[in-house]
């Protein structure tokens, strides 16, 4: 019986080593706007994920480079709050809308997502630049009042 | 009118499964076995009353009737009648009376075998399924009801209830808001109906799993009777996965078929359990052994599918996927909570019974390998729920760090997430290890098995796939290292398993004198399990070049090109040649460039990649134009134009070697699987008859 405990052993002990280092080099600290903005200098070239509102007019998009220029609105992140806040969609248009929430310039270089637009929520993976950009690396979008969560009262009007 | 008639059919069907627990519960308990027969015919009767209810919503949804909320959250009036029909599964409530339709349906189709051998069973196979049932027409009639309508109220508010409150009228919107465009893919459509399948029909063995806990006849037979279904979960859980990799790299405009992404992983937990319940399963009915691990996997399996389907539908995890967010995510703890106690409860207790009858000795023995097999895919099964619950984790762990703060710095409460490098770096080595076993079980022998022995089977086709790898790296000019290990793993496996055909094929086409061909197909047909899965096998090394074809050798470029002008990637040239911009009938604008594709200076055909503009959500969708061989697939994407003078447009073009073998794979191994679970020629009662009367001659 002993050679499968040595089996086992070397087996768990492989798959705990696979883990741990690969979480370490997949790790990605999920911030709001205002987190990655507060830690400032410490933040810079870590690999984050974060996730804002977009805010429509500040959308440019360089055909030449491909190279897509927006900014996005700190919301909550936590879903209990946007809960609070009277579902997502409605979180999105307050975030957009406020003129005293944290903004940050975003730079991602690919196609232009089909779902970016004013009021979607952006949830990107990358890295603060220290020009204060934050570069992602992917990009995704979700429309709300496109889907279930819009609430009845808006659709009677 | 049509609403109450379907709410009507919900509720009667809670009333009625509720009965058919209670009469069962009874009639088992009292040994009463008419009460039992009540309970059979409740069981019997919730298929046709939920038929009734499916029907309805179908019915609304065809008929446009938007005062129903959720008629009119996914659907819209420009929407083909086909799309209305199949947005029954488009949201949450409708999926929900789905899901309990096709529980309803296997339920039946399991009360309506022959029971007479397995009578003790049957009471409590009727427990299990219409809790599981109830469970969900709970969550259907208490807290997503697919029957809602809109109501007007005399201040101008519009509320949603089942039935007219006080003072109100009946509130009729105009259009729908439609389901989205990214959506409507046919493997989008077919893709979650296939998975529910693959879901429900997982209840079926965890049914006769807890009936033989309860009644105490521990043999195998219950894995016996439960194999096929199995084994058609398994194959319904496999489609689904792979309709949803073919949907994303049709429309999601990545070139990607697969992101791990939370709940893409969620998807895949039951059928990472399922796959090695699959595998010991055989070990127990051929050896006797593994009993408490197949029980283990068997519970696994349930709870994992019930907890798939809750991530898949609460919104717990930020992904693209979770559209819908509600709030029946404690229900779905409770009931995974209350199975699983219940559950290990009752294992706990038959624990002494379930003895194997044999013992693991040599561990380069076949069912060593297998329990090796079985552990792997647990391991990956780990690694995929650390990585879902990361973020949920870390941000827990805060409270560590807020009560010894000599470490707050490590638990600092922060939501950290892992990326597709966690799951891919993690989960690598560990399939690369199941392709390894792949090829190396079918060799080993039971019982024991020594390394000389093994080595003596192996070195043949390792041989063969290492001469077959000096070729890829000579002609193919392949040099990436992970690609070279990798394709080495996937043609020993193709060796071993082509070996295996020709020498079964062999022998029988020697012992009765007939063709090889013959042969081959008869030997299919005789032991259907083992070379079906011989087959399955096949179908995955397939996969898995395809894969490897384009992790590891995609090539993309882009360019912003005038009309007439070219751009290359590798051997091919895509010039552009005209773009049009025109309104069709069913709302949509459309942008279709013209490419003309060459490969090493030849024209290979012309090339439409376009983009749809759907006036009524406001959103766009890109439609890629691809060039597909059995070499590779060249994927083209129209990323912006000038809308005016259409003289300059974008384009992002994609590289994907070998990616149809993926895809080619797939359809091998579903050929595998279906083989695997035609019935026998021989049902085993047959067999079991004739063993007997030899036995008596004897």
């Amino acid at each position: 019986m002993n050679k499968f405990m040595i089996g086992g052993i070397i087996l768990l002990a492989g798959v705990v080593f696979l883990i741990v280092t690969s979480t370490v080099a997949g790790a990605q600290y999920f911030y709001t706007v205002d987190e990655l903005i507060e830690r400032g200098a410490e933040a810079v070239g870590t690999p984050a994920r974060i996730s804002g509102a977009v805010i429509g007019e500040t959308i440019e998009y360089d055909l030449a480079t491909l190279t897509l220029n927006f900014e996005i609105a700190h919301m909550p992140a936590d879903s209990q709050l946007l809960n609070d806040e009277g579902g997502l969609a409605l979180a999105l248009y307050q975030a957009v809308n406020d003129p005293s929430r944290t903004r940050l310039r975003v730079e991602y270089v690919g196609p232009l997502p089909d779902l970016l637009q004013n009021e979607a929520q952006a949830i990107m993976t990358g890295r603060l630049g220290e020009d204060g950009i934050f570069y992602a690396d992917e990009l995704l979008l979700k429309c709300p009042t496109r889907y279930e969560e819009a609430a009845p009262e808006q659709t009677g009007n | 009118m049509i609403a109450n008639v379907g709410y009507g059919a919900l509720v009667i069907t809670l009333l009625t499964a509720l009965y058919g627990i209670g009469a069962a519960l009874y009639g088992a308990l009292r040994g009463r076995p008419r009460w039992v027969d009540s309970a059979r015919n409740a069981m019997l009767l919730t298929f046709p009353l939920l038929t009734i209810s499916a029907l309805s919503i179908t019915a609304l949804l065809v008929a446009n009737a938007f005062e129903v909320s959720y008629v009119q959250a996914v659907t819209s009036r420009s929407m083909p009648t086909y799309l209305r029909i199949t947005a029954l599964w488009g949201g949450q409530p409708g999926s929900l009376v789905f899901w309990s339709w096709l529980m309803a349906l296997f339920a039946t189709a399991v009360t309506l075998r022959d029971w007479r051998r397995d009578r003790e069973f049957l009471p409590w196979v009727i427990v299990v399924s219409l809790v599981t049932l109830a469970f969900f027409l709970i969550l259907s009639i208490g807290f997503e009801n697919p029957f809602q309508r809109y109501w007007a109220t005399p201040s101008g508010a519009v509320i949603t209830a089942m039935f007219q409150p006080q003072g109100t009228t009946l509130f009729v919107p105009p259009d729908g808001r439609g389901l989205n465009p990214l959506l409507r893919h046919p493997g989008m459509i077919i893709h979650p109906p296939m998975l529910y399948l693959g879901f429900v029909s997982l209840v079926i063995p965890y049914a006769f799993a807890m009936a033989a806990l309860v009644t105490g006849r521990t043999d195998d037979r219950w894995l016996r009777l439960t194999r096929r279904w199995t084994l058609w979960a398994w194959v319904f859980l496999s489609l689904g996965l792979i309709l949803g990799g073919r949907w994303a790299y049709d429309v999601l405009g990545w070139g990607g078929y697969w992101g791990w992404d939370p709940v893409e992983v969620a998807a895949l937990l039951p059928w990472l359990t399922a796959t090695p319940f699959l595998h010991s399963a055989m070990i127990q009915e051929k050896r006797g052994i593994f009993k408490h691990w197949n029980m283990l996997l068997v519970i696994l399996t349930f709870e994992v599918m019930i907890w798939a389907t809750f991530l898949t539908r609460s919104g717990v995890l930020s992904s693209v996927h979770a559209f819908a967010q509600s709030a029946i995510g404690p229900l779905f703890f409770a009931f995974i909570i209350i199975t699983t106690v219940l559950s290990l409860g009752l294992l706990i207790k038959r624990w002494p019974e379930l003895k194997s009858e044999g013992e693991l000795r040599s561990l380069l023995s076949r069912e060593s390998l297998f329990l090796i097999n079985n552990l792997l895919f647990i391991a990956i099964l780990i690694v995929c729920i650390w990585g879902v619950f990361f973020p949920i984790f870390t941000e827990a762990a805060g409270v560590i760090g807020q009560i010894f703060p000599g470490v707050a710095h490590i638990f600092t409460g922060q939501k950290v997430t892992v990326g597709p490098i966690f799951y891919e770096s993690a989960t690598g080595p560990l399939w690369a290890a199941l392709l390894f076993l792949m090829g190396i079980a079918p060799l080993s022998a039971w019982g024991s098995s020594t390394a000389r022995t093994l080595g003596r089977a192996v070195w043949k086709p390792a041989l063969v796939a290492t001469l077959a790898l000096g070729a890829v790296f000579v002609v193919a000019g392949v040099r990436n290292g992970v690609a070279l290990l990798a394709l080495w793993l996937c043609m020993f496996v193709t060796a071993v398993t082509l070996y295996e055909f020709y020498r079964a094929a062999m022998a029988r086409s020697r012992a009765h004198g007939m063709n090889m061909l013959v042969a081959l197909w008869q030997l299919a047909g005789r032991n259907r399990r083992r070379y079906g899965g011989y087959i399955i096998h096949l179908g995955v090394v397939l996969m898995a070049v395809g894969i490897i074809g384009i992790e590891l050798f995609q090539t993309e470029t882009q360019a912003s090109l005038a009309l007439g002008e070219s751009v290359t990637l590798g051997r091919y040239t895509a010039r552009y040649d005209s773009l049009a911009e025109f309104d069709t009938n069913d709302n949509r604008n459309v942008a279709r460039a013209v490419i003309t594709l060459f490969k090493d200076g030849v024209p290979v055909g012309e090339l439409y990649p376009r983009r749809d503009y759907f006036y009524e959500s406001e959103q766009p969708m890109t439609i890629p134009g691809v060039r597909s061989s059995i070499e590779d697939d060249f994927y083209i994407l129209l990323i912006n134009w000038q809308p005016i003078s259409t003289q300059t447009a974008t384009f992002k073009l994609y590289h994907n070697p070998l990616v149809n073998w993926l895809w080619f794979g797939a359809a091998i191994f579903l050929l595998g699987t279906f083989v695997a679970a035609w019935p026998e020629k021989e049902p085993d009662a047959v067999i079991e008859t004739r063993a007997r009367r030899a036995a008596v001659q004897a």
